[in-house]
């Protein structure tokens, strides 16, 4: 059941606001009530967000002014049938008081022609704002990105961790209220996704073993370590599995079928080879490498021979 | 005391890089998004130096040079981002810039002149190597360069003969030194981090234990075969020369024997001795060949060599972990 909007009539402010605009709505519910939040609205498209994207959002509240509570920016990307991607982001310098919101319009245009020379496909699809809730400001900014975007989306971030976490949501805008009397504008939410390139995948677990560094810091590895590494998870995620199967075989945790299909799936996908044949595959495997390391010691030793020649 | 301060000392005090997540991501995407098939991807790095540590603390890309886009002004492009960050509060000062790279194939002319007028400029400045093919194979792969001190004079002297070379006694191992790379996170990122493993679904690709390697490593000898071919031709370019050089040594000394001995002849008959003739212009010297490409050749061919011994060492690891996996002792 999706909580009551709760309307805010506003009249006669400072000349910024535009006429049209008379009431604001925003559907937001309580910290917390997460489980309505996604069974609420579905309407609109899928919101798919990189990982980049949040990164530069956290970097430039990190670096906002001095008095500023808040820091808002252009977010680029594509759009597809049901799915907006938003892969780039800029922060647009703002100031904010009371009454009135100034953003710097200039600039944000300056840095869209900027970034449309290195990737030419992303257009402006909305912008984002840190902060928990949606304000009476963000309802003007949003007009300003109506006028860039058909339809733009509103990205927050709650980069001050108000309630515990950072939540990380998308709005689109929606007209409501009677025609000709009183309209307001209502921010609808989407669901989110993040998304990654294989690469990215891959920086990103990189990145994430920060998370248990004591300086947060970490050196990037090479060589047999990574594998070792791999093959330690590996071993962690079979140990968890092998403690789930004797739970179940001693009666602690009921049997599931379908975890029990995957069981199999995993143990039929170590393939069967006779020993023979195995051991043919595996020396020539080995063979092939140990040449091509061969080789290559060898070319190196030819070329400092060569250089050692050349210098005499 | 006025020598020394004209003197350029290379020397360094940075010994360490530090990179912020954002960096690394936007790097990332850069590759990702922009650079297909073998076309690099550059950008510029930013950040500021504290103490022993250079910080990157941002990046912007480059755009690629396009052959319709003449009239594009690359350093206006570059003053106009760093003015606008400038607004946000983002590090605004060059530290150095970065690269894609192609199987591992980045010590070139252009790379080593950049890197060069950066370094001359800032003294600081490292160039970032990114490898996407060796990330998608499941780690990472970043690495920083700067030129060598020793390089750095050579460059400046513009000497590649081959006597300035051995004057400087530089080998291709020296040409480039390694920074280590430490990736930092502030705290904030570090939540963001964690709300992103809560909320990402879990990798489904495990590229790093992939078993199949001969794709990459006949890529990998097919570019090492062709910088060999590269390295003999200018083996045997070399070799020409210094046989042309030795051959005209020797004319040279028979002239001078012949000259003597003609001169001995006619002053014994009382005739006036022949007037000696500037040799340098009758025997003009062969060109040296420069030696800076040969440089290059090799430390490539070094730096091939050492990624195909680190891709085979992996493999040979994981070889051995899919025997353990069959049972079979």
């Amino acid at each position: 059941p999706a909580p009551p909007p709760h309307p805010h009539p506003q009249e006669n402010k400072t000349a910024v606001r535009p006429p049209a605009c008379r009431g604001s709505v925003r559907l937001s519910p309580a910290a917390g009530d997460r489980a309505s939040l996604s069974k609420m609205s579905v309407f609109g498209p899928v919101v798919k967000i990189h990982p980049v994207v949040l990164a530069s959002i956290c970097d430039s509240y990190e670096r906002r002014n001095e008095g500023a509570s808040r820091v808002i920016g252009t977010l680029l990307g594509t759009i597809d049938k049901h799915s907006i991607e938003v892969t780039n982001c800029f922060s647009v310098p703002h100031n904010e008081s009371e009454d009135e919101v100034a953003v710097d319009m200039e600039f944000a245009k300056n840095m869209y022609e900027l970034h449309k020379r290195v990737s030419p496909t992303e257009v402006i699809i909305g912008w984002y704002a840190t902060g928990f809730d949606i304000t009476e400001h963000s309802v003007l900014i949003h007009e300003y990105y109506s006028r860039e975007a058909s339809n733009p989306i509103h990205l927050t971030a709650d980069t001050a961790l108000q309630s515990g976490k950072m939540n990380i949501r998308a709005y689109v805008s929606a007209q409501m209220g009677v025609p000709g009397k009183t309209v307001g504008v209502m921010f609808t939410p989407l669901t989110v996704k993040y998304i990654y390139y294989d690469t990215e995948r891959i920086g990103v677990d990189l990145l994430q073993r920060t998370r248990v560094a004591p300086n947060r810091t970490k050196g990037l590895t090479s060589d047999l370590s990574q594998v070792a590494g791999s093959a330690a998870r590996v071993q962690d995620m079979l140990a968890t599995v092998l403690a789930y199967i004797e739970d179940v075989l001693s009666g602690k945790v009921t049997a599931d079928n379908s975890v029990g299909r995957f069981l199999m799936d995993l143990v039929n996908k170590v393939p069967t080879i006779s020993a023979e044949d195995f051991e043919n595959m595996l020396n020539s495997n080995i063979n092939d490498l140990l040449m091509v390391t061969y080789l290559s010691n060898l070319t190196q030793a030819q070329i400092a021979l060569n250089e050692k020649l050349v210098l005499l | 005391n006025k020598e020394k301060k004209e003197t350029n000392n290379f020397n360094t005090s940075v010994t360490v890089l530090i990179l912020f997540s954002q960096v690394v991501l936007k790097i990332i995407k850069h590759y990702q998004e922009e650079g297909q098939g073998s076309e690099v991807v550059q950008g510029v790095l930013l950040g500021l130096v504290v103490d022993d540590r250079l910080e990157i603390t941002n990046c912007f890309p480059f755009p690629q040079h396009t052959e319709d886009d003449a009239d594009f002004d690359e350093v206006q492009y570059q003053m106009e981002m760093m003015r606008s960050l400038r607004h946000v509060n983002i590090d605004h000062l060059h530290v150095g810039w970065y690269q894609s790279t192609y199987y591992g194939s980045f010590v070139s002319r252009a790379l080593l002149d950049s890197q060069f007028s950066y370094q001359h400029a800032i003294e600081e400045s490292v160039v970032l190597i990114y490898d996407p093919i060796k990330t998608a194979q499941g780690s990472l792969s970043l690495k920083a360069y700067r030129l060598t001190p020793k390089l750095m004079e050579i460059c400046k002297e513009k000497d590649f003969t081959p006597e300035g070379l051995k004057k400087a006694n530089i080998g291709f191992e020296h040409m480039f030194e390694e920074v280590p790379i430490i990736i930092k996170n502030s705290h904030l990122i570090n939540v963001l981090m964690w709300e992103l493993e809560d909320k990402s679904t879990v990798a489904d690709k495990h590229e790093l234990l992939n078993l199949s390697s001969s794709n990459h490593l006949e890529k990998s000898l097919q570019l090492l075969m062709d910088r060999v071919d590269d390295m003999s031709q200018d083996i045997v370019k070399y070799n020409t020369y210094s046989r042309n050089l030795s051959k005209q040594q020797q004319q040279k000394h028979q002239y001078l024997q012949r000259r003597q001995q003609e001169n001995a002849q006619r002053q014994s008959r009382g005739e006036p001795p022949l007037p000696e003739e500037d040799i340098t212009k009758m025997f003009k010297p062969p060109q040296p060949p420069p030696r800076m490409d040969t440089l290059l050749i090799a430390g490539q061919i070094n730096n091939y060599c050492q990624n195909v011994k680190e891709f085979t060492s992996q493999n040979l690891g994981k070889l051995f972990m899919a025997e353990a996996l069959q049972g079979h002792n």
